[in-house]
C-alpha cells in the first residue's frame, strides 16, 4: 500500500461511500453538541419526523451562553431571559431525542472542547464533528475533527455521516525547542502570522516536529484548537506515547482488553515515513519570541518585541485592512506593542482554560497584584473539573488574592455571549483564540497571547515581555 | 433545501477581504432558536451606531447612514461582491441564515472560509469564486456605475452584464445539489444500507467505540 498520512489514513478508514456528486460519505464516531448550534437541526429532524441514528455517538453540553456566576440556582438562575431559554431548549432536546446531556449544574460540565477530552469521550482514531470551528481541539488525539453547520449538525444526527470532501495534506514542522517564556500559543499565533487566516483554506494540518512531541496533550490542544484561525478545518498530531497515558483512565476511555486492543490499533495512528504532503511547511523554533496579536484578525500578529506596521512596509493589498485594524483598536502605527495599557484580562475559552495554563498563571501571580489601573482580570476554567482540581491545588486563592476574578466554566468572554464582555474602547489581554472586531463586545479590543502573557499583563497593567517579569 | 438556478440582482460591492462570520451576524443573535428572524441583523455592529440585542426593536435603533447597506439602493441589494476568505472564523450556519434573510442570494469572492462555504450550500446561498483580476473588474464596475445588476446563472455557470459575461467554475457535485434543491438528509438516507454494513465491519474493529 501507498505511503500514507495520518489525515489519510483517518480519511480512509472513516468512508462509508464514495458519492455519484464527488463527494463522500464520512462515518462520525462522536457527536458533540451545544445550546447555540443545535436547536435548528434539532426542529429539522423533528419536522422530517426523523430520529437520531445512534443516540450513543451524541453528547451535549451547554456552555457558549452560560453565565459565570450564580450559577448554584442552575438554569434557572440563568438571568439572561433568550439564553435561559435556549440552554432550555437542548435539555428538552436531548430529552426528547435521548441523548445524554452534561447539565449545568453536573461537575463535568463546561467548554465542549475541554470537557470531550477530559471524559474520555475523544479517543484516538475517532471522527469528531460539533457545530463549532473550535472542534479541531480533539485533533491533538490523533481524530479527524472538524467545525460543521448546523445542516450538518441535522444530517449527523440522521445519518451518523458527512457528506464532505478530502482536503489535501500539508504538514507544519515545528523545527527545535521554544524558548524561556514560549508557549504552545505563541507557536500556532506566529504559524497563522506566517501563512496567513486564509493559508490553510483546503488543507488538513498535521502538526509535527520535536517541539510538539514534546509537548503535553493540554499544549497540543491549544495548537490544534486555532488551526481554524489558519483557515483548516481540521489540525491533528500523530498517536504516541504521551497520547496514550492521557487517555488511560479518563472515564469513558477503554479498559482492561479493550484498552490493549484498542492502542494496537493507535498505535497504526502516525503518518508513514514516506508520506507526500501537498504542502510542507518548517518553523524554526529558536528565534521565537512570545507573540501578541495587534490587529483584528489573528493573522495580524507580532512578537512582543515588535511594533504595529508601517503601512509602507506592507504589501499595498494588505494596507486598507491594517488601516481599518488599527483605527478600530486605537493605535498608530509604528507603535511599540510593549508598554501598551489595558483594561481587562481575559483568561479562558477552549484554547487556553486547561490545568496547565492554570498552573503556569498561578505560579507568575502567586504573592503579586493584579496593577490597580486594570478594571477587572477574569480567569474562567475551561470545565468544572478543571476548576476542582485547581482549588484543590489551592489555585483559585492564589487568583483571588492577587485579585482576579475565579469563575465558573464556560465560553464566558472569548465571544461575549453572556454577560462578560468588553465595553467600547476597552482593551483586553485575552488568551482567546479571535480578535475580529466585536468579538469580545462591540467596540472591543482583543490582543490575543498566551496566558503566561496575559498573567504578566495584568500584573504590568500594561502588555509587557513575560521573560522580563 | 431551497434551490438556485439563476438569480439577477443587484450588487453590494463590500470592499473587504477576510469578512468573518462574527461581523456577519454578531454573538447575541446566536440565541435565537429559528433559522430566519435575522435580516435585521445582518453585519449589526456596523450597520447601527448603537448597540441591539434580540430583545432591542430595531426601531429604536440608528442605522448608520455610511454603511454600505444601510444606503440606496445597495439596500436591496441581493449579491455581495467582497474579497477574500470570506465567511471565515466561527462555524455558524446564523451568518448564511442571516444574509439569506436579508435577501442575499449569491455572495462573489476570491476566496471564502471553508465551513462557511459549506453551508452556502445546505442554504441554497451560492458562494462565487473569481479569481481576484475579475474581481478588481466588478468592484470597479460596481463603483462606477449607481448600480451594478448582474444575473449569475448557475445552470450555465455564467454571470452576465448587460456589456460582458464572466464564466466561474465549481464543482459539478456541488452545482448539481443546488440546482435540484433535494433534501440531503432524504438523500443520505438513501445509502442505509452502506452505512449500516459499514457500522457493522468498525463494530469488529473497534468494539470500544460502541460499547
Amino acid at each position: 500500500m501507498a505511503a500514507r498520512t495520518l489525515y489519510d489514513k483517518l480519511w480512509q478508514r472513516h468512508l462509508v461511500d464514495e458519492l455519484p456528486d464527488g463527494s463522500a460519505l464520512l462515518y462520525i464516531d462522536r457527536h458533540l453538541l451545544h445550546e447555540v448550534t443545535t436547536p435548528q437541526a434539532f426542529s429539522g429532524l423533528r419536522s422530517a419526523g426523523r430520529k437520531p441514528w445512534r443516540i450513543l455517538a451524541n453528547i451535549a453540553v451547554p456552555d457558549h451562553a452560560v453565565p459565570t456566576r450564580k450559577r448554584a440556582l442552575g438554569v434557572a438562575g440563568i438571568a439572561d431571559r433568550v439564553a435561559r431559554k435556549q440552554v432550555e431548549t437542548l435539555s428538552r432536546n436531548c430529552e426528547e431525542f435521548g441523548i445524554t446531556l452534561i447539565e449545568l449544574e453536573d461537575a463535568r460540565q463546561g467548554i465542549v472542547h475541554v470537557v470531550g477530552p477530559e471524559q474520555g469521550l475523544t479517543l484516538p482514531g475517532m471522527t469528531i464533528v460539533c457545530g463549532d470551528s473550535h472542534t479541531s481541539t480533539h485533533g491533538a488525539f490523533a481524530t479527524l475533527a472538524m467545525g460543521i453547520g448546523t445542516s450538518e449538525v441535522e444530517h449527523v444526527l440522521a445519518t451518523q455521516t458527512l457528506r464532505t470532501q478530502k482536503q489535501k495534506n500539508m504538514r507544519v514542522v515545528f523545527e527545535g525547542q521554544p524558548g524561556f517564556g514560549v508557549t504552545p500559543k505563541d507557536l500556532i499565533l506566529a504559524l497563522i502570522g506566517r501563512i496567513g487566516t486564509a493559508g490553510g483554506n483546503g488543507y488538513a494540518i498535521e502538526y509535527a516536529g520535536e517541539a510538539i512531541r514534546n509537548l503535553s496533550m493540554e499544549g497540543r490542544m491549544t495548537i490544534c484548537n486555532m488551526s481554524i484561525e489558519a483557515g483548516a478545518r481540521a489540525g491533528m498530531v500523530a498517536y504516541d506515547r504521551v497520547t496514550e497515558q492521557y487517555v488511560e483512565g479518563r472515564p469513558q476511555a477503554p479498559v482492561g482488553e479493550r484498552l490493549d486492543q484498542a492502542r494496537e490499533y493507535w498505535r497504526t495512528l502516525v503518518s508513514d515515513a514516506e508520506a507526500d504532503f501537498d504542502r510542507e511547511e518548517h518553523f524554526p523554533l529558536e528565534a521565537l519570541v512570545p507573540q501578541v496579536t495587534w490587529g483584528t484578525s489573528p493573522e495580524m500578529v507580532s512578537g512582543i518585541d515588535g511594533k504595529t506596521p508601517e503601512f509602507s512596509q506592507l504589501a499595498p493589498e494588505k494596507r486598507e485592512s491594517a488601516r481599518r485594524a488599527l483605527d478600530y483598536m486605537g493605535l498608530e502605527p509604528g507603535r511599540p506593542l510593549k508598554g501598551l495599557s489595558i483594561d481587562k484580562v481575559f483568561i479562558g475559552s477552549c484554547t487556553n482554560a486547561r490545568m496547565e495554563d492554570l498552573r503556569a498563571v498561578a505560579n507568575l501571580v502567586q504573592g503579586q497584584k493584579v496593577h490597580r489601573s486594570v478594571k477587572q482580570a477574569l480567569i474562567v476554567p475551561g470545565s468544572g473539573q478543571v476548576r476542582l482540581q485547581a482549588e484543590r491545588e489551592g489555585l483559585d486563592m492564589i487568583f483571588r488574592n492577587a485579585g482576579f476574578e475565579w469563575r465558573e466554566a464556560g465560553c464566558s468572554m472569548c465571544l461575549g455571549m453572556n454577560d462578560d464582555r468588553l465595553n467600547s474602547g476597552e482593551r483586553c489581554a485575552s488568551t482567546s483564540n479571535r480578535n475580529f472586531e466585536g468579538r469580545q463586545g462591540k467596540g472591543g479590543r482583543t490582543h490575543l497571547m498566551s496566558p503566561l502573557m496575559a498573567a504578566a499583563a495584568a500584573l504590568a497593567g500594561e502588555i509587557t515581555d513575560v521573560r522580563e517579569v | 433545501m431551497e434551490a438556485f438556478k439563476t438569480h439577477t440582482g443587484l450588487v453590494a460591492p463590500f470592499d473587504r477581504s477576510n469578512v468573518d462570520t462574527d461581523a456577519i451576524l454578531p454573538k447575541q443573535y446566536l440565541k435565537m432558536l429559528e433559522k430566519t428572524g435575522f435580516a435585521d441583523f445582518l453585519f449589526d455592529d456596523e450597520r447601527y451606531l448603537d448597540p441591539g440585542d434580540v430583545e432591542t426593536p430595531v426601531s429604536d435603533r440608528r442605522p448608520d447612514p455610511g454603511f454600505i447597506l444601510n444606503r440606496a439602493p445597495y439596500d436591496r441589494a441581493s449579491i455581495l461582491l467582497a474579497r477574500a476568505n470570506f465567511g471565515c472564523g466561527s462555524s455558524r450556519e446564523h451568518a448564511v441564515w442571516a444574509l439569506k434573510d436579508f435577501g442575499v442570494r449569491v455572495v462573489i469572492a476570491s476566496s471564502f472560509g471553508d465551513i462557511f462555504f459549506n453551508n452556502c450550500f445546505n442554504n441554497g446561498l451560492l458562494p462565487v469564486i473569481l479569481d481576484e483580476s475579475t474581481i478588481d473588474e466588478l468592484f470597479e464596475l460596481a463603483s462606477d456605475t449607481d448600480g451594478l445588476e448582474l444575473t449569475v446563472d448557475l445552470e450555465q455557470c455564467e454571470i452576465r452584464s448587460p456589456k460582458k459575461t464572466w464564466h466561474f467554475v465549481i464543482e459539478s457535485g456541488r452545482r448539481e445539489n443546488l440546482l435540484s434543491g433535494l433534501d440531503e438528509i432524504g438523500r443520505t438516507l438513501t445509502f442505509s444500507e452502506s452505512i449500516q454494513a459499514y457500522e457493522a465491519k468498525r463494530r469488529t474493529q473497534e468494539p470500544w467505540l460502541f460499547e
